[in-house]
């Protein structure tokens, strides 16, 4: 009833090309916008910034970053970490070398840091298909962590051997740095993952999306209609490593404020890994719901049998947080191998024809 | 087979300045072996710009092979091909699409988790220019770009008569459809030559008669060369203009339906007297 | 030059001169080969009979140690806990065929790839629920391995074998022999060799299939437990083992996925090329470590000159 779209006709192949074709969709995304940029800065708490929003926001936009490569172009990456991480020592260097420089745009020039690492290390894929693929960003994964540990001048030889977020201001307003208020940092990382967002999108339904997608389910049948398979493969590298690469940035300079090599080690990128799976690969949408699930499957394991009376350590949640992650992860490969954002899609198909199925 | 409309194939042939009847495609004395194995042993043929060629053979011939050969997939170790007046033995077979080389596989290969109109599309990827930048923004170039080469797919939809299931992954599509779609992919790329392999190959006797239809449309309406591999012989008598016929990797006959159908070496290889 | 002399003369220099410690590095990093191998071959057992590529190896080595150590723990007399530890292993294959295989099957490579990556994240979870995350120790001793060293003076000088390693490697080759014997002998075997190569010629055997998936899981479980034992007298129990058991993956590119010669070969080969380079290179030159990514950074060199590994086949590309 709320979600018909028979009237909805479409005269022009431009009107078929819109963001959202069905109005319903453009509502509901606008009400989701009026709520993260309204009503959360209204009412959330700094812990619910700082634990929830802020986290569940860049680890979405690494999971895009991670989708790209992985769920439209069909190549596995198991190195996300340590291209975050080249993101987050690029964009420290950056501000080290330029303090003048604002910081969103010493963000996005470090991505293209990240970018050309991940070039570098996506080279291989124009010979190494498959799982023998893995290895090469596996490669990746331990020999660019063990370089932030070892390279001094990355972390402008700091004893500690970790990398300290400086104050920076932005019209006037601190958002990074440990003067910086959540809230600030909140609207910062809201703003960087609309506009990537967007721009993810335009990508993803154009030609060079459709060259991935292609390359991804048959990649010698897209050799056979023309496409060059290593401007594919390398361009969804690139796109894919300089997304990661600002989220790694985020990661760092508006969220956890200081950051050491061992951060960005398999874990993270398995952790993203996981969002992009339970998520959907192959889906934008959802890299936002599987990091939602992730970063608060934790919390409520914290917080809910603690209402009941069955408060549980710090250390148990860990655990059962692992042990359920890897439930739901085997569950959603069996139900619906394609994610949360399926989900969404069957639901919206129901919507759509409710309440007259017939 | 059932009346349809007028198809007028707006999509303009490839002007490749070669007159009907010339030859298009040369292939000379191609050998190609795997690890001693042969696959082809020193055939040569042509194919003239126009005509419906067919290629058959019985299980084994080097069929698939030869069209392989020809749009750059494998390298053979001797011989040539000689297209549209240029000479090479090898290249990258995204290069023999620029040149106009377009095909259709066996078993079907088509891109399964993308819909009907984005395999089609991505036909089309050679001619699209717009850079990521411009993509990016959508909006504009790009936007127009887009829907510029959706008109010219949306006219190969309707022409293949498969406008419902535009938006349907072709996963989910029974064979015969995805043999269809795989044919629009290709006429997507508005080849001059169009190479198909077995395109009716597990079809029941009504959609063979819809795929014979479309090839001799595409064939007549907009003058595309074919050059064909089928199993189906009185499909391929009634197709064709000329007839190659490979056994064992060489050339044992060639020429008009009617005479290849008579030829003795034609008629012991298809009822498997020894060599 | 100065720098030219230290990468390609000096290192070598240092071996001739004292091949006793040479002997010793060697002998290093030919024990922590012999688990690498270990692990690659449970994953090529895997991989050549269903194609999965199981990811969940490694943490099978620690969850079966984790089992054997927490069984002990809680009064099991060690020689009683192995049965029983490999009991837990054989209801785990079956589990594991039963609520993800068989849901699964058919489905694309990469959805089961990803759903051993789930089987791993469960077990760690499981195992860390039950057992506790904290460091545990081997009960090396309890089941009779000896735990002394012998010292060899070879060219005049001094190399010390444990015991233990010793017996790990014995233990090894036994377990790789008796592997062999059963894969080529026994009928069970034959049809897991041919289910590799065609899934209908296996089944006319007349073994159902997740007979045999829960045979092969279950074997992979044996070995696991094996690799658990002689690791964790090594270096301890716990999921910190994980990163050391993704090290599988390097020695089965290199050996290719298939090979069970590739595996032996390549776990060896890494297992001594890290140690050698990390001592004579690694150290003097970057700073030490270089353990963490060598063996990665080596596959990965290997697979560019030859991309189906040093024992896989030649790929033909058909369409």
């Amino acid at each position: 009833m709320f979600y018909r779209v028979a009237g909805q006709y479409k005269t022009s192949y431009q009107a078929d090309y819109a963001l959202f074709p069905v109005k319903q969709d453009a509502w509901l995304l606008a009400l989701v916008l009026i709520v993260a940029f309204v009503v959360f800065p209204l009412t959330a708490s700094d812990f619910m910034f700082r634990a929830l929003l802020i986290p569940v926001l860049i680890y979405a936009l690494a999971a895009l970053g991670l989708n790209i490569l992985t769920g439209y172009a069909g190549q596995l990456s198991l190195g996300t970490g340590a291209f975050m991480g080249v993101g987050a020592y690029a964009c420290y260097k950056i501000v080290t070398i330029f303090p003048e420089l604002n910081i969103i745009v010493a963000i996005a020039l470090s991505g293209f840091f990240s970018a050309a690492v991940g070039v570098a290390f996506g080279l291989p894929s124009l010979r190494i298909k498959g799982f023998y693929l893995a290895i090469a960003t596996l490669a990746a994964q331990f020999f660019l962590v063990w370089l932030f540990q070892k390279w001094g001048w990355l972390y402008n030889y700091n004893a500690s051997g970790a990398i300290q977020v400086p104050n920076t201001q932005m019209f006037g307003i601190t958002v990074t740095g440990a003067r910086a208020s959540a809230m600030s940092q909140y609207f910062v990382v809201l703003s960087v993952v609309c506009i990537v967002t967007f721009l993810a999108i335009n990508v993803t339904r154009g030609r060079i999306g459709r060259t991935w997608k292609a390359v991804r389910d048959m990649d010698i049948a897209a050799e056979l209609v023309g496409i060059n398979l290593m401007k594919a493969k390398l361009s969804a590298f690139f796109v894919s490593s300089y997304i990661v690469g600002i989220a790694g940035a985020l990661f760092v300079f508006l969220w956890r404020g200081a950051a050491e090599a061992d951060l960005f080690d398999i874990q993270l990128s398995f952790r993203v890994l996981f969002i992009a799976i339970i998520g959907g690969l192959g889906s934008i949408l959802g890299n936002y719901l599987g990091a939602l699930l992730i970063v608060a499957l934790p919390v409520i394991i914290g917080t809910v049998p603690a209402m009941f009376g069955l408060p549980i350590s710090s250390a148990m949640v860990e655990h059962l947080n692992t042990m359920i992650i890897g439930a739901l992860i085997i569950g959603f490969l069996i139900v619906e191998p394609h994610g949360l954002a399926r989900f969404w899609a069957v639901i919206r198909e129901k919507l759509i024809i409710w309440p007259f199925p017939h | 087979m059932n009346a349809h409309p007028d198809h007028h194939i707006i999509v303009a042939p490839d002007d490749d300045g070669i007159a009907k009847g010339a030859t298009l495609m040369e292939v000379k004395n191609v050998s190609l072996s795997f690890g001693g194995v042969k696959a082809i042993t020193d055939i040569s043929f042509d194919v003239r710009k126009g005509e419906i060629r067919a290629i058959i053979g019985p299980n084994g011939a080097g069929k698939t092979s030869m069209l392989n050969v020809i749009n750059g997939f494998y390298t053979p170790q001797v011989g040539t091909i000689t297209f549209r007046g240029q000479e090479r033995r090898a290249m990258k077979p995204h290069h023999a699409v620029r040149q106009g080389i377009a095909r259709t596989f066996q078993n079907v290969a088509l891109f399964k988790g993308m819909s009907t109109l984005d395999n089609i599309m991505a036909g089309r990827s050679v001619k699209m220019k717009r850079s990521i930048g411009w993509q990016m923004l959508w909006h504009g170039p790009a936007l127009a770009e887009e829907i510029e080469h959706r008109e010219k797919v949306e006219e190969i939809i309707d022409f293949l008569e498969i406008e419902h299931i535009r938006r349907t992954p072709v996963g989910k599509l029974p064979y015969g459809l995805q043999k269809r779609v795989e044919l629009g992919r290709a006429l997507a790329m508005e080849p001059s030559l169009l190479l198909l392999d077995e395109p009716m190959a597990g079809m029941n006797l009504e959609e063979k008669e819809d795929m014979s239809r479309f090839i001799l449309d595409v064939n007549q309406q907009r003058g595309t060369t074919i050059a064909l591999i089928e199993h189906d012989m009185g499909v391929v008598m009634d197709l064709s203009d000329r007839v190659v016929v490979l056994d064992y990797g060489k050339k044992i006959a060639d020429g008009p339906p009617e005479e290849v159908k008579n030829n003795q070496a034609v008629i012991d290889a298809y009822l498997g007297v020894p060599h | 030059m100065e720098r030219l002399h230290s990468i390609f003369v000096a290192p070598f220099a240092d071996m001739v001169a004292a091949p006793d410690f040479f002997l010793q590095v060697v002998w290093e990093g030919l024990v922590s080969g012999v688990l690498y191998a270990l692990i690659a071959l449970g994953f090529v057992l895997i991989f050549k009979s269903s194609r999965i590529f199981n990811f969940a190896q490694g943490i099978m080595v620690v969850f079966a140690a984790l089992t054997l150590v927490g069984l002990h723990e809680r009064g099991v007399p060690a020689l009683l806990a192995v049965p029983l530890t490999l009991v837990v292993m054989f209801f785990l294959a079956v589990a594991i065929e039963r609520v993800v295989l068989r849901p699964l099957v058919n489905q694309p490579d990469i959805i089961l790839f990803m759903a051993t990556i789930g089987v791993t994240l469960f077990l760690i979870g499981l195992g860390e629920t039950i057992f506790g995350g904290e460091n545990k120790v081997m009960i090396t001793s309890e089941l009779g391995i000896p735990t002394g060293s012998w010292i060899m003076e070879p060219f005049g000088g001094f190399v010390s074998i444990e015991q233990k390693d010793v017996t790990a490697v014995v233990g090894a080759v036994l377990l790789v022999i008796a592997l062999l014997v059963f894969l080529n002998k026994s009928k069970m075997g034959r049809a897991i060799r041919a289910l590799g190569d065609d899934h209908q010629a296996a089944l006319s055997v007349g073994i159902s299939l997740s007979t045999i998936w829960v045979i092969v899981w279950f074997i992979s479980g044996i070995i696991a437990l094996a690799t658990g034992i002689v690791w964790g007298a090594r270096a301890g129990v716990s999921f910190a083992l994980e990163v050391i058991a993704l090290k599988a993956l390097p020695v089965l590119m290199l050996g290719g996925l298939e090979s069970v010669t590739g595996a032996i070969v390549g776990g060896l080969a890494i297992g001594v090329l890290e140690k050698v380079f990390e001592i004579y290179w690694g150290q003097p030159l970057l700073g030490g470590n270089t353990e963490a990514w060598f063996a990665y950074v080596l596959a990965l060199l290997v697979l560019l000159v030859r991309p189906q590994g040093l024992f896989g086949e030649k790929i033909i590309e058909r369409v």
